[in-house]
Protein backbone atom coordinates (compact mmCIF):
# COMPACT_ATOMS: atom_id res chain seq x y z
CA UNK A 1 0.00 0.00 0.00
CA UNK A 2 2.87 2.41 0.81
CA UNK A 3 4.71 1.36 -1.99
CA UNK A 4 1.60 1.93 -4.63
CA UNK A 5 1.01 5.12 -3.21
CA UNK A 6 4.77 6.21 -3.12
CA UNK A 7 5.13 5.11 -6.33
CA UNK A 8 2.17 7.06 -7.83
CA UNK A 9 3.47 10.03 -6.33
CA UNK A 10 7.03 9.30 -7.78
CA UNK A 11 4.92 9.15 -10.98
CA UNK A 12 2.62 12.47 -10.51
CA UNK A 13 5.62 14.20 -9.28
CA UNK A 14 7.83 13.31 -12.36
CA UNK A 15 5.45 13.79 -14.72
CA UNK A 16 4.64 17.15 -13.02
CA UNK A 17 8.38 18.32 -13.13
CA UNK A 18 9.02 17.43 -16.40
CA UNK A 19 6.39 19.57 -17.69
CA UNK A 20 7.19 22.43 -16.36
CA UNK A 21 11.30 21.98 -17.04
CA UNK A 22 13.17 23.14 -20.00
CA UNK A 23 14.16 25.87 -22.45
CA UNK A 24 10.56 27.16 -22.13
CA UNK A 25 9.66 27.13 -18.47
CA UNK A 26 5.91 26.42 -17.86
CA UNK A 27 4.91 26.61 -14.07
CA UNK A 28 2.17 23.79 -12.56
CA UNK A 29 -0.67 26.75 -12.85
CA UNK A 30 0.16 27.46 -16.61
CA UNK A 31 0.06 23.40 -17.14
CA UNK A 32 -2.84 22.98 -15.71
CA UNK A 33 -4.79 26.00 -17.55
CA UNK A 34 -3.37 24.58 -21.02
CA UNK A 35 -4.75 21.44 -19.97
CA UNK A 36 -8.40 22.24 -19.06
CA UNK A 37 -7.87 24.74 -22.25
CA UNK A 38 -7.44 21.51 -24.56
CA UNK A 39 -9.88 19.77 -22.73
CA UNK A 40 -12.93 22.65 -23.52
CA UNK A 41 -12.67 24.24 -20.10
CA UNK A 42 -11.36 27.79 -20.82
CA UNK A 43 -10.29 28.82 -16.93
CA UNK A 44 -8.64 32.36 -16.02
CA UNK A 45 -5.34 30.26 -15.56
CA UNK A 46 -2.56 32.40 -17.77
CA UNK A 47 -0.30 31.05 -20.00
CA UNK A 48 1.36 32.47 -23.03
CA UNK A 49 0.80 30.87 -26.86
CA UNK A 50 4.62 29.82 -26.77
CA UNK A 51 3.38 28.15 -23.73
CA UNK A 52 0.88 26.15 -24.93
CA UNK A 53 2.82 25.40 -28.51
CA UNK A 54 5.65 23.88 -26.43
CA UNK A 55 3.68 21.78 -23.57
CA UNK A 56 0.80 20.21 -25.91
CA UNK A 57 2.61 20.17 -28.96
CA UNK A 58 5.84 18.81 -27.50
CA UNK A 59 6.30 17.99 -23.82
CA UNK A 60 2.95 16.47 -23.25
CA UNK A 61 3.17 13.38 -26.01
CA UNK A 62 7.07 13.13 -24.95
CA UNK A 63 5.87 12.82 -21.31
CA UNK A 64 3.29 10.31 -22.00
CA UNK A 65 5.46 8.41 -23.95
CA UNK A 66 8.08 7.81 -21.60
CA UNK A 67 5.39 7.15 -19.40
CA UNK A 68 4.19 4.47 -22.04
CA UNK A 69 7.72 2.94 -22.25
CA UNK A 70 8.88 2.83 -18.40
CA UNK A 71 5.43 0.92 -17.84
CA UNK A 72 6.30 -1.54 -20.20
CA UNK A 73 10.04 -1.92 -19.65
CA UNK A 74 9.50 -2.48 -15.57
CA UNK A 75 6.25 -4.80 -16.26
CA UNK A 76 8.13 -6.39 -18.48
CA UNK A 77 11.14 -7.26 -16.67
CA UNK A 78 9.42 -8.19 -13.60
CA UNK A 79 7.53 -10.76 -15.55
CA UNK A 80 10.52 -11.82 -17.32
CA UNK A 81 11.98 -12.65 -13.94
CA UNK A 82 9.21 -14.90 -12.93
CA UNK A 83 8.80 -16.71 -16.00
CA UNK A 84 12.84 -17.33 -16.38
CA UNK A 85 12.76 -18.19 -12.37
CA UNK A 86 15.41 -15.76 -12.33
CA UNK A 87 16.14 -12.13 -10.85
CA UNK A 88 18.41 -11.04 -13.53
CA UNK A 89 16.01 -11.27 -16.86
CA UNK A 90 15.49 -7.58 -18.35
CA UNK A 91 14.16 -7.02 -21.31
CA UNK A 92 18.01 -5.95 -23.23
CA UNK A 93 19.84 -7.89 -20.72
CA UNK A 94 18.22 -11.39 -22.50
CA UNK A 95 18.10 -9.60 -26.16
CA UNK A 96 14.53 -8.89 -26.67
CA UNK A 97 15.04 -5.17 -26.93
CA UNK A 98 17.77 -5.78 -28.97
CA UNK A 99 15.56 -8.54 -31.54
CA UNK A 100 13.09 -5.55 -31.38
CA UNK A 101 14.95 -2.94 -32.60
CA UNK A 102 16.44 -4.91 -35.16
CA UNK A 103 12.93 -5.97 -36.82
CA UNK A 104 11.38 -2.19 -36.18
CA UNK A 105 14.44 -0.78 -38.51
CA UNK A 106 14.17 -3.58 -40.52
CA UNK A 107 10.54 -3.20 -40.66
CA UNK A 108 10.44 0.71 -41.05
CA UNK A 109 13.19 0.75 -43.88
CA UNK A 110 11.46 -2.02 -46.06
CA UNK A 111 7.68 -1.76 -45.67
CA UNK A 112 7.41 1.96 -44.23
CA UNK A 113 6.34 2.97 -47.11
CA UNK A 114 3.38 0.76 -47.53
CA UNK A 115 2.37 0.10 -43.21
CA UNK A 116 3.17 3.59 -42.18
CA UNK A 117 3.83 4.65 -38.78
CA UNK A 118 2.48 0.73 -37.95
CA UNK A 119 5.72 -0.39 -39.69
CA UNK A 120 7.73 0.43 -36.54
CA UNK A 121 5.85 -1.48 -33.99
CA UNK A 122 5.08 -4.65 -35.92
CA UNK A 123 8.85 -4.88 -37.29
CA UNK A 124 9.25 -4.91 -33.17
CA UNK A 125 6.64 -7.25 -32.27
CA UNK A 126 8.41 -9.81 -34.95
CA UNK A 127 11.62 -9.22 -33.92
CA UNK A 128 10.86 -9.26 -29.97
CA UNK A 129 8.86 -12.54 -30.31
CA UNK A 130 11.31 -14.32 -32.29
CA UNK A 131 14.39 -12.94 -30.07
CA UNK A 132 12.10 -13.62 -27.14
CA UNK A 133 11.64 -17.70 -27.72
CA UNK A 134 15.04 -17.77 -29.18
CA UNK A 135 16.47 -17.18 -25.74
CA UNK A 136 13.82 -19.07 -23.79
CA UNK A 137 14.31 -21.93 -25.89
CA UNK A 138 17.91 -21.65 -25.57
CA UNK A 139 18.27 -20.89 -21.92
CA UNK A 140 15.73 -23.77 -20.47
CA UNK A 141 17.16 -26.93 -19.75
CA UNK A 142 15.11 -29.47 -18.13
CA UNK A 143 12.45 -27.15 -16.66
CA UNK A 144 15.26 -24.85 -15.39
CA UNK A 145 16.93 -21.51 -16.57
CA UNK A 146 19.90 -21.41 -17.03
CA UNK A 147 21.45 -18.15 -15.99
CA UNK A 148 24.69 -18.35 -18.04
CA UNK A 149 22.96 -19.65 -21.03
CA UNK A 150 20.34 -16.82 -20.68
CA UNK A 151 23.33 -14.26 -20.72
CA UNK A 152 25.18 -15.40 -23.11
CA UNK A 153 22.40 -15.91 -25.33
CA UNK A 154 20.88 -12.16 -24.79
CA UNK A 155 24.80 -11.43 -25.26
CA UNK A 156 24.35 -12.57 -28.91
CA UNK A 157 21.10 -11.73 -30.28
CA UNK A 158 22.03 -8.39 -28.36
CA UNK A 159 25.56 -7.37 -30.59
CA UNK A 160 23.49 -8.91 -33.86
CA UNK A 161 20.62 -7.33 -33.01
CA UNK A 162 22.34 -3.52 -32.44
CA UNK A 163 25.10 -3.91 -35.11
CA UNK A 164 22.27 -4.47 -37.57
CA UNK A 165 19.87 -1.90 -36.28
CA UNK A 166 22.87 0.62 -36.37
CA UNK A 167 23.77 -0.58 -39.61
CA UNK A 168 20.30 0.27 -41.14
CA UNK A 169 20.94 3.48 -39.85
CA UNK A 170 23.68 4.25 -42.09
CA UNK A 171 21.85 3.53 -45.41
CA UNK A 172 18.18 5.54 -44.49
CA UNK A 173 17.20 8.81 -44.88
CA UNK A 174 14.24 8.33 -42.23
CA UNK A 175 15.57 10.91 -39.24
CA UNK A 176 14.82 8.31 -36.85
CA UNK A 177 16.20 5.33 -38.54
CA UNK A 178 18.90 7.64 -39.53
CA UNK A 179 20.56 8.06 -35.62
CA UNK A 180 22.37 4.82 -34.64
CA UNK A 181 22.30 6.21 -31.34
CA UNK A 182 18.61 5.92 -31.20
CA UNK A 183 18.62 2.50 -31.45
CA UNK A 184 21.54 1.20 -28.97
CA UNK A 185 21.08 3.96 -26.15
CA UNK A 186 17.57 5.06 -27.21
CA UNK A 187 15.88 8.46 -27.17
CA UNK A 188 11.98 9.73 -26.28
CA UNK A 189 13.08 12.61 -28.96
CA UNK A 190 10.69 11.43 -31.64
CA UNK A 191 7.82 11.63 -28.91
CA UNK A 192 4.36 12.86 -31.04
CA UNK A 193 0.74 12.31 -30.20
CA UNK A 194 0.52 10.14 -33.37
CA UNK A 195 3.32 7.63 -31.77
CA UNK A 196 1.30 7.52 -28.06
CA UNK A 197 -1.50 6.63 -29.71
CA UNK A 198 0.42 3.60 -31.56
CA UNK A 199 2.33 2.38 -28.79
CA UNK A 200 -0.48 3.02 -26.20
CA UNK A 201 -3.13 -0.19 -26.75
CA UNK A 202 0.13 -2.58 -27.35
CA UNK A 203 1.39 -1.24 -23.78
CA UNK A 204 -2.03 -1.13 -22.44
CA UNK A 205 -2.61 -5.02 -22.97
CA UNK A 206 0.34 -6.57 -20.87
CA UNK A 207 -0.29 -3.51 -17.59
CA UNK A 208 -3.48 -4.51 -17.37
CA UNK A 209 -3.36 -8.40 -18.25
CA UNK A 210 -0.02 -9.20 -16.35
CA UNK A 211 -0.92 -8.66 -13.05
CA UNK A 212 -3.68 -11.19 -13.32
CA UNK A 213 -1.04 -14.11 -13.61
CA UNK A 214 0.94 -12.56 -10.49
CA UNK A 215 -0.24 -14.95 -7.88
CA UNK A 216 0.75 -18.01 -10.85
CA UNK A 217 4.15 -16.33 -11.07
CA UNK A 218 4.71 -16.76 -7.58
CA UNK A 219 3.71 -20.46 -7.53
CA UNK A 220 5.71 -21.31 -10.20
CA UNK A 221 8.87 -19.71 -8.95
CA UNK A 222 8.66 -22.54 -6.59
CA UNK A 223 9.24 -24.98 -9.70
CA UNK A 224 7.86 -26.30 -12.80
CA UNK A 225 6.92 -29.72 -10.69
CA UNK A 226 5.37 -27.59 -7.47
CA UNK A 227 3.39 -24.84 -9.92
CA UNK A 228 1.89 -27.81 -11.90
CA UNK A 229 1.25 -30.02 -8.74
CA UNK A 230 -0.49 -26.58 -7.60
CA UNK A 231 -2.92 -26.40 -10.65
CA UNK A 232 -0.93 -24.09 -12.94
CA UNK A 233 -0.76 -24.92 -16.80
CA UNK A 234 2.82 -24.47 -16.66
CA UNK A 235 3.66 -24.46 -20.48
CA UNK A 236 0.48 -22.12 -21.45
CA UNK A 237 1.31 -19.68 -18.77
CA UNK A 238 4.44 -19.25 -19.87
CA UNK A 239 3.61 -18.66 -23.50
CA UNK A 240 1.22 -15.97 -22.71
CA UNK A 241 3.27 -14.03 -20.22
CA UNK A 242 6.22 -14.04 -22.26
CA UNK A 243 3.95 -12.99 -24.89
CA UNK A 244 2.27 -10.11 -22.88
CA UNK A 245 5.60 -9.03 -22.02
CA UNK A 246 7.64 -9.08 -25.07
CA UNK A 247 4.77 -7.32 -26.90
CA UNK A 248 4.86 -4.47 -24.57
CA UNK A 249 8.69 -4.67 -25.06
CA UNK A 250 8.55 -4.36 -28.34
CA UNK A 251 5.87 -1.24 -28.71
CA UNK A 252 8.29 0.73 -26.00
CA UNK A 253 11.27 -0.47 -28.52
CA UNK A 254 9.31 0.66 -31.60
CA UNK A 255 8.54 4.22 -29.72
CA UNK A 256 12.16 5.04 -27.95
CA UNK A 257 14.62 3.12 -29.31
CA UNK A 258 16.61 0.12 -26.49
CA UNK A 259 16.53 1.59 -22.63
CA UNK A 260 18.50 -0.64 -20.93
CA UNK A 261 18.40 -1.67 -17.12
CA UNK A 262 14.96 -0.29 -16.64
CA UNK A 263 13.73 -3.68 -16.25
CA UNK A 264 16.37 -4.63 -13.53
CA UNK A 265 16.43 -1.40 -11.20
CA UNK A 266 12.45 -0.62 -11.12
CA UNK A 267 11.20 -4.41 -10.07
CA UNK A 268 14.36 -5.08 -7.79
CA UNK A 269 14.01 -1.55 -5.86
CA UNK A 270 10.31 -2.62 -5.59
CA UNK A 271 11.63 -5.93 -4.11
CA UNK A 272 13.95 -4.61 -1.68
CA UNK A 273 11.48 -2.15 0.15
CA UNK A 274 8.20 -4.43 -0.59
CA UNK A 275 9.35 -8.06 -0.84
CA UNK A 276 9.23 -10.56 -3.75
CA UNK A 277 5.25 -11.01 -3.77
CA UNK A 278 4.20 -10.40 -7.60
CA UNK A 279 0.86 -9.35 -6.61
CA UNK A 280 2.45 -6.01 -5.81
CA UNK A 281 5.80 -5.87 -7.64
CA UNK A 282 4.07 -6.51 -11.47
CA UNK A 283 1.50 -3.66 -10.96
CA UNK A 284 4.23 -1.22 -9.15
CA UNK A 285 6.92 -1.90 -11.96
CA UNK A 286 4.68 -0.54 -14.34
CA UNK A 287 4.13 2.33 -12.21
CA UNK A 288 7.70 2.74 -10.76
CA UNK A 289 9.35 2.47 -14.44
CA UNK A 290 7.28 5.12 -16.09
CA UNK A 291 7.93 7.62 -13.18
CA UNK A 292 11.81 6.34 -13.93
CA UNK A 293 11.80 6.90 -17.50
CA UNK A 294 9.89 9.93 -16.93
CA UNK A 295 12.83 11.35 -14.74
CA UNK A 296 15.54 9.48 -16.59
CA UNK A 297 14.28 11.78 -19.93
CA UNK A 298 14.14 14.76 -17.91
CA UNK A 299 17.73 14.72 -16.79
CA UNK A 300 18.80 13.70 -20.32
CA UNK A 301 16.89 16.72 -21.92
CA UNK A 302 17.76 19.43 -19.73
CA UNK A 303 20.86 18.30 -17.73
CA UNK A 304 23.23 19.42 -20.85
CA UNK A 305 20.64 21.34 -23.06
CA UNK A 306 20.52 22.23 -25.96
CA UNK A 307 22.26 18.96 -25.90
CA UNK A 308 20.33 16.20 -25.38
CA UNK A 309 22.07 13.11 -23.20
CA UNK A 310 20.93 9.49 -25.00
CA UNK A 311 18.49 8.15 -22.05
CA UNK A 312 20.03 4.76 -22.18
CA UNK A 313 23.03 6.25 -20.95
CA UNK A 314 21.49 7.58 -17.88
CA UNK A 315 19.75 4.18 -17.54
CA UNK A 316 23.25 2.10 -18.13
CA UNK A 317 25.19 4.37 -15.52
CA UNK A 318 22.53 3.81 -12.51
CA UNK A 319 21.58 0.11 -13.76
CA UNK A 320 25.19 -1.37 -14.18
CA UNK A 321 26.33 -0.80 -10.64
CA UNK A 322 22.91 -2.51 -9.69
CA UNK A 323 23.68 -5.23 -12.19
CA UNK A 324 26.79 -5.69 -10.49
CA UNK A 325 25.81 -5.99 -7.44
CA UNK A 326 23.16 -8.65 -7.93
CA UNK A 327 25.90 -10.94 -9.25
CA UNK A 328 27.51 -10.80 -5.96
CA UNK A 329 24.46 -11.26 -3.90
CA UNK A 330 23.68 -14.34 -6.30
CA UNK A 331 27.48 -15.50 -6.24
CA UNK A 332 27.39 -15.43 -2.29
CA UNK A 333 23.93 -16.68 -1.79
CA UNK A 334 23.87 -19.38 -4.08
CA UNK A 335 27.40 -20.42 -3.85
CA UNK A 336 28.28 -19.79 -7.92
CA UNK A 337 26.20 -20.23 -11.08
CA UNK A 338 23.79 -22.98 -10.31
CA UNK B 1 -10.96 -52.26 0.95
CA UNK B 2 -11.19 -49.11 1.26
CA UNK B 3 -11.85 -46.60 -2.00
CA UNK B 4 -9.08 -46.86 -4.16
CA UNK B 5 -8.24 -43.02 -5.10
CA UNK B 6 -5.59 -43.60 -7.39
CA UNK B 7 -4.50 -46.35 -9.48
CA UNK B 8 -1.89 -46.99 -12.32
CA UNK B 9 -2.29 -50.02 -14.91
CA UNK B 10 1.05 -50.52 -17.07
CA UNK B 11 2.01 -47.26 -16.93
CA UNK B 12 5.52 -47.01 -18.89
CA UNK B 13 7.69 -44.04 -19.49
CA UNK B 14 11.10 -43.93 -21.65
CA UNK B 15 13.20 -41.16 -22.47
CA UNK B 16 15.63 -40.82 -25.26
CA UNK B 17 15.03 -45.21 -25.35
CA UNK B 18 16.11 -45.65 -21.63
CA UNK B 19 13.00 -47.05 -20.03
CA UNK B 20 12.34 -45.70 -16.69
CA UNK B 21 9.57 -46.68 -15.79
CA UNK B 22 8.02 -50.34 -16.77
CA UNK B 23 4.32 -52.12 -16.64
CA UNK B 24 3.69 -50.08 -13.31
CA UNK B 25 0.63 -51.53 -11.47
CA UNK B 26 -0.41 -49.61 -8.46
CA UNK B 27 -3.30 -48.66 -6.43
CA UNK B 28 -3.65 -46.26 -3.54
CA UNK B 29 -6.80 -46.75 -1.43
CA UNK B 30 -8.35 -44.45 1.16
CA UNK B 31 -7.28 -44.46 4.63
CA UNK B 32 -3.41 -46.20 3.70
CA UNK B 33 0.16 -44.69 3.70
CA UNK B 34 2.13 -46.61 0.87
CA UNK B 35 5.80 -46.25 0.63
CA UNK B 36 7.70 -47.13 -2.35
CA UNK B 37 11.77 -47.89 -1.68
CA UNK B 38 14.22 -49.05 -4.04
CA UNK B 39 18.26 -48.39 -4.98
CA UNK B 40 18.73 -45.15 -6.41
CA UNK B 41 17.84 -44.95 -9.95
CA UNK B 42 15.03 -47.34 -10.12
CA UNK B 43 12.32 -44.95 -10.90
CA UNK B 44 10.86 -44.31 -7.63
CA UNK B 45 10.64 -40.49 -8.15
CA UNK B 46 9.76 -40.94 -12.21
CA UNK B 47 6.30 -43.33 -11.25
CA UNK B 48 6.01 -40.79 -8.26
CA UNK B 49 5.72 -37.83 -11.17
CA UNK B 50 3.75 -40.01 -13.34
CA UNK B 51 0.71 -40.74 -10.65
CA UNK B 52 1.29 -37.12 -10.04
CA UNK B 53 0.66 -36.20 -13.73
CA UNK B 54 3.53 -34.12 -14.02
CA UNK B 55 5.24 -36.80 -16.23
CA UNK B 56 2.67 -38.22 -18.87
CA UNK B 57 2.81 -41.82 -19.61
CA UNK B 58 3.71 -43.31 -22.98
CA UNK B 59 1.67 -46.07 -21.96
CA UNK B 60 -0.78 -47.23 -19.77
CA UNK B 61 -2.93 -45.58 -17.61
CA UNK B 62 -3.34 -43.25 -14.35
CA UNK B 63 -6.47 -42.99 -13.31
CA UNK B 64 -7.74 -40.51 -10.48
CA UNK B 65 -10.87 -40.33 -8.22
CA UNK B 66 -12.46 -42.96 -10.98
CA UNK B 67 -11.72 -40.43 -13.98
CA UNK B 68 -8.70 -40.66 -16.15
CA UNK B 69 -5.94 -38.24 -15.06
CA UNK B 70 -4.93 -36.85 -18.59
CA UNK B 71 -8.79 -35.95 -18.78
CA UNK B 72 -8.46 -33.33 -15.26
CA UNK B 73 -7.56 -29.63 -15.67
CA UNK B 74 -4.61 -28.52 -14.01
CA UNK B 75 -7.04 -26.83 -11.32
CA UNK B 76 -9.36 -29.45 -10.43
CA UNK B 77 -6.17 -32.22 -10.34
CA UNK B 78 -4.24 -29.31 -7.88
CA UNK B 79 -7.46 -29.98 -5.42
CA UNK B 80 -7.43 -33.89 -5.28
CA UNK B 81 -3.45 -34.58 -5.45
CA UNK B 82 -0.54 -32.52 -4.03
CA UNK B 83 3.01 -33.55 -4.08
CA UNK B 84 6.18 -32.76 -2.21
CA UNK B 85 8.86 -32.98 -5.21
CA UNK B 86 12.29 -34.34 -3.67
CA UNK B 87 14.10 -30.60 -3.32
CA UNK B 88 12.39 -26.76 -3.74
CA UNK B 89 14.81 -24.21 -4.82
CA UNK B 90 13.53 -20.82 -4.64
CA UNK B 91 15.16 -17.61 -6.36
CA UNK B 92 13.42 -15.36 -4.45
CA UNK B 93 13.39 -14.60 -0.91
CA UNK B 94 9.59 -15.64 0.21
CA UNK B 95 8.48 -15.99 3.92
CA UNK B 96 7.34 -19.39 4.67
CA UNK B 97 4.21 -17.78 5.40
CA UNK B 98 4.19 -17.26 2.23
CA UNK B 99 5.33 -20.13 0.69
CA UNK B 100 2.99 -22.51 2.60
CA UNK B 101 -0.08 -19.52 1.87
CA UNK B 102 1.12 -21.05 -2.30
CA UNK B 103 -0.59 -24.43 -1.13
CA UNK B 104 -3.72 -22.52 -1.54
CA UNK B 105 -3.44 -21.59 -4.71
CA UNK B 106 -5.68 -24.12 -6.25
CA UNK B 107 -8.74 -22.57 -3.64
CA UNK B 108 -10.27 -20.25 -5.26
CA UNK B 109 -13.26 -20.21 -3.63
CA UNK B 110 -12.12 -20.39 -0.42
CA UNK B 111 -12.55 -17.35 2.11
CA UNK B 112 -9.34 -15.55 3.36
CA UNK B 113 -10.04 -16.93 7.23
CA UNK B 114 -10.36 -20.62 5.69
CA UNK B 115 -7.14 -20.09 3.85
CA UNK B 116 -5.23 -18.96 6.86
CA UNK B 117 -6.75 -22.06 8.84
CA UNK B 118 -5.99 -24.31 6.73
CA UNK B 119 -1.86 -22.32 6.61
CA UNK B 120 -1.68 -22.76 10.81
CA UNK B 121 -2.71 -25.98 11.19
CA UNK B 122 -0.39 -27.21 8.27
CA UNK B 123 2.18 -24.70 10.15
CA UNK B 124 1.58 -26.64 12.69
CA UNK B 125 1.32 -30.01 11.90
CA UNK B 126 5.10 -29.69 10.29
CA UNK B 127 6.19 -27.77 13.10
CA UNK B 128 7.44 -24.82 11.15
CA UNK B 129 5.28 -22.18 13.05
CA UNK B 130 8.22 -20.61 14.62
CA UNK B 131 9.82 -20.18 10.90
CA UNK B 132 6.36 -18.19 9.74
CA UNK B 133 8.39 -14.80 9.27
CA UNK B 134 11.99 -16.12 8.25
CA UNK B 135 12.94 -16.18 4.62
CA UNK B 136 13.07 -19.67 3.21
CA UNK B 137 16.14 -18.77 1.34
CA UNK B 138 18.16 -18.42 4.71
CA UNK B 139 16.89 -21.96 6.37
CA UNK B 140 18.88 -25.30 6.74
CA UNK B 141 18.02 -28.07 4.28
CA UNK B 142 15.26 -29.64 7.05
CA UNK B 143 13.66 -26.83 7.42
CA UNK B 144 13.23 -25.89 4.06
CA UNK B 145 11.87 -29.46 3.42
CA UNK B 146 9.20 -29.26 6.31
CA UNK B 147 8.05 -25.94 5.19
CA UNK B 148 7.72 -27.28 1.83
CA UNK B 149 5.63 -30.19 3.34
CA UNK B 150 3.62 -27.43 5.30
CA UNK B 151 3.31 -26.21 1.61
CA UNK B 152 1.85 -29.35 1.09
CA UNK B 153 -0.55 -29.51 3.92
CA UNK B 154 -2.31 -26.59 3.37
CA UNK B 155 -2.93 -28.04 -0.34
CA UNK B 156 -5.75 -30.31 1.72
CA UNK B 157 -6.29 -33.24 -1.19
CA UNK B 158 -7.20 -36.19 -0.66
CA UNK B 159 -4.13 -37.74 -2.37
CA UNK B 160 -1.14 -36.84 -1.06
CA UNK B 161 2.44 -37.86 -2.92
CA UNK B 162 5.74 -37.03 -1.49
CA UNK B 163 9.47 -37.57 -2.45
CA UNK B 164 11.41 -38.30 0.47
CA UNK B 165 9.76 -36.39 2.74
CA UNK B 166 12.09 -37.42 5.31
CA UNK B 167 14.98 -37.28 3.98
CA UNK B 168 17.76 -34.60 5.51
CA UNK B 169 15.43 -34.56 8.88
CA UNK B 170 16.77 -35.01 12.18
CA UNK B 171 15.23 -38.18 14.16
CA UNK B 172 12.42 -35.94 16.15
CA UNK B 173 11.47 -34.25 12.87
CA UNK B 174 11.69 -37.71 10.75
CA UNK B 175 8.76 -39.09 13.60
CA UNK B 176 6.89 -36.40 13.16
CA UNK B 177 6.62 -36.06 9.72
CA UNK B 178 5.68 -39.77 9.20
CA UNK B 179 3.33 -39.35 12.59
CA UNK B 180 1.65 -36.67 9.89
CA UNK B 181 1.16 -39.00 7.32
CA UNK B 182 -0.37 -41.23 9.54
CA UNK B 183 -2.60 -38.47 10.78
CA UNK B 184 -3.96 -37.43 6.86
CA UNK B 185 -4.65 -41.59 6.15
CA UNK B 186 -6.48 -41.54 9.62
CA UNK B 187 -8.57 -38.43 8.10
CA UNK B 188 -9.21 -40.78 4.75
CA UNK B 189 -6.33 -39.52 2.70
CA UNK B 190 -4.18 -41.83 0.74
CA UNK B 191 -0.90 -40.92 1.10
CA UNK B 192 2.14 -42.46 -0.80
CA UNK B 193 5.66 -41.84 -0.63
CA UNK B 194 9.30 -42.38 -1.41
CA UNK B 195 11.44 -43.36 1.51
CA UNK B 196 14.94 -44.49 1.67
CA UNK B 197 14.51 -44.96 4.95
CA UNK B 198 13.34 -49.06 5.19
CA UNK B 199 12.88 -48.62 8.92
CA UNK B 200 10.90 -45.74 8.55
CA UNK B 201 8.70 -47.67 5.82
CA UNK B 202 9.04 -50.59 8.31
CA UNK B 203 7.20 -48.65 11.46
CA UNK B 204 4.81 -46.55 9.65
CA UNK B 205 3.69 -47.76 6.08
CA UNK B 206 0.72 -50.29 5.98
CA UNK B 207 2.05 -51.48 2.36
CA UNK B 208 5.20 -50.97 0.53
CA UNK B 209 5.67 -51.26 -2.92
CA UNK B 210 9.88 -52.37 -3.81
CA UNK B 211 11.18 -50.84 -7.33
CA UNK B 212 14.32 -52.29 -9.27
CA UNK B 213 15.26 -51.65 -12.75
CA UNK B 214 12.03 -49.43 -13.74
CA UNK B 215 10.09 -52.25 -12.55
CA UNK B 216 7.20 -52.76 -9.28
CA UNK B 217 8.74 -56.08 -8.20
CA UNK B 218 6.39 -56.44 -5.68
CA UNK B 219 3.66 -54.37 -3.68
CA UNK B 220 2.02 -55.90 -0.48
CA UNK B 221 1.25 -55.63 3.32
CA UNK B 222 4.65 -54.16 4.97
CA UNK B 223 5.50 -57.53 6.58
CA UNK B 224 5.45 -59.71 3.49
CA UNK B 225 7.08 -57.43 1.43
CA UNK B 226 9.97 -56.43 3.74
CA UNK B 227 11.83 -59.92 3.36
CA UNK B 228 15.29 -60.56 3.79
CA UNK B 229 15.68 -62.76 -0.18
CA UNK B 230 13.92 -59.51 -2.21
CA UNK B 231 15.87 -56.65 0.14
CA UNK B 232 18.87 -58.15 -0.31
CA UNK B 233 18.75 -59.35 -4.06
CA UNK B 234 16.84 -55.94 -5.26
CA UNK B 235 19.96 -53.53 -2.97
CA UNK B 236 22.80 -55.99 -3.97
CA UNK B 237 23.82 -56.08 -0.72
CA UNK B 238 22.78 -59.07 1.93
CA UNK B 239 20.49 -57.69 4.53
CA UNK B 240 19.12 -58.98 7.51
CA UNK B 241 15.09 -58.43 8.88
CA UNK B 242 14.58 -59.28 12.27
CA UNK B 243 11.55 -59.08 14.72
CA UNK B 244 11.62 -55.34 15.82
CA UNK B 245 12.16 -55.78 19.91
CA UNK B 246 9.97 -52.87 21.01
CA UNK B 247 7.22 -52.51 18.08
CA UNK B 248 5.00 -54.67 16.38
CA UNK B 249 7.23 -54.54 13.07
CA UNK B 250 9.90 -55.67 10.98
CA UNK B 251 13.40 -54.22 11.73
CA UNK B 252 16.02 -54.28 8.70
CA UNK B 253 19.78 -54.24 9.22
CA UNK B 254 22.11 -54.66 6.70
CA UNK B 255 24.98 -56.89 6.89
CA UNK B 256 28.91 -56.95 6.11
CA UNK B 257 29.53 -58.30 2.97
Amino acid sequence: MVVAVAAGSLLIGASLASLAMGAVSIPPRAALGILLEHAGWSTGLEFTSQQDAVMWGIRLPRVILGGLVGAALGVAGASYQAIFRNPMADPQLIGVSSGAALGSAVAILLLGGVLGMTAGPLGGLAGGFTTGLLVYGLARHRGRTEVVTMILSGIAIAAVGTAGAAFISLISDEPRLKSALFWVLGSLTFATWKMVWFTFPLVAVAVIALPAYARAMNVSLLGDAEARSLGVDVERFRIVVLALATTAVAASVAAAGVIGFVGLLVPHGIRLVAGPDNRLVVPASAVGGAALVILFDLVARTAAAPTEIPIGLLTAIAGGPVFLWLVRRTRREHGGWG
Amino acid sequence: MSRVLLSSVGTTYAVDGAVLVEEADLSLHAGEVVALVGPNGAGKTTLLRLLAGDLTPGHGEVRIDGRRLASVRPRDLARLRAMLPHHTVLQFAFRVLDVVMMGRYPHREATRSEDEAAVASAMAAADVGFLAERLFTTLSGGEQARSSLARVLAQETPVVLLDEPSASLDIRHQELVMGVLRGLAAGGAGVLTVLHDLNLAARHADRVGVMDRARLVEVGPTAEVLRADLLSAVYGHPVAVVPHPYADCPLVLPLSP
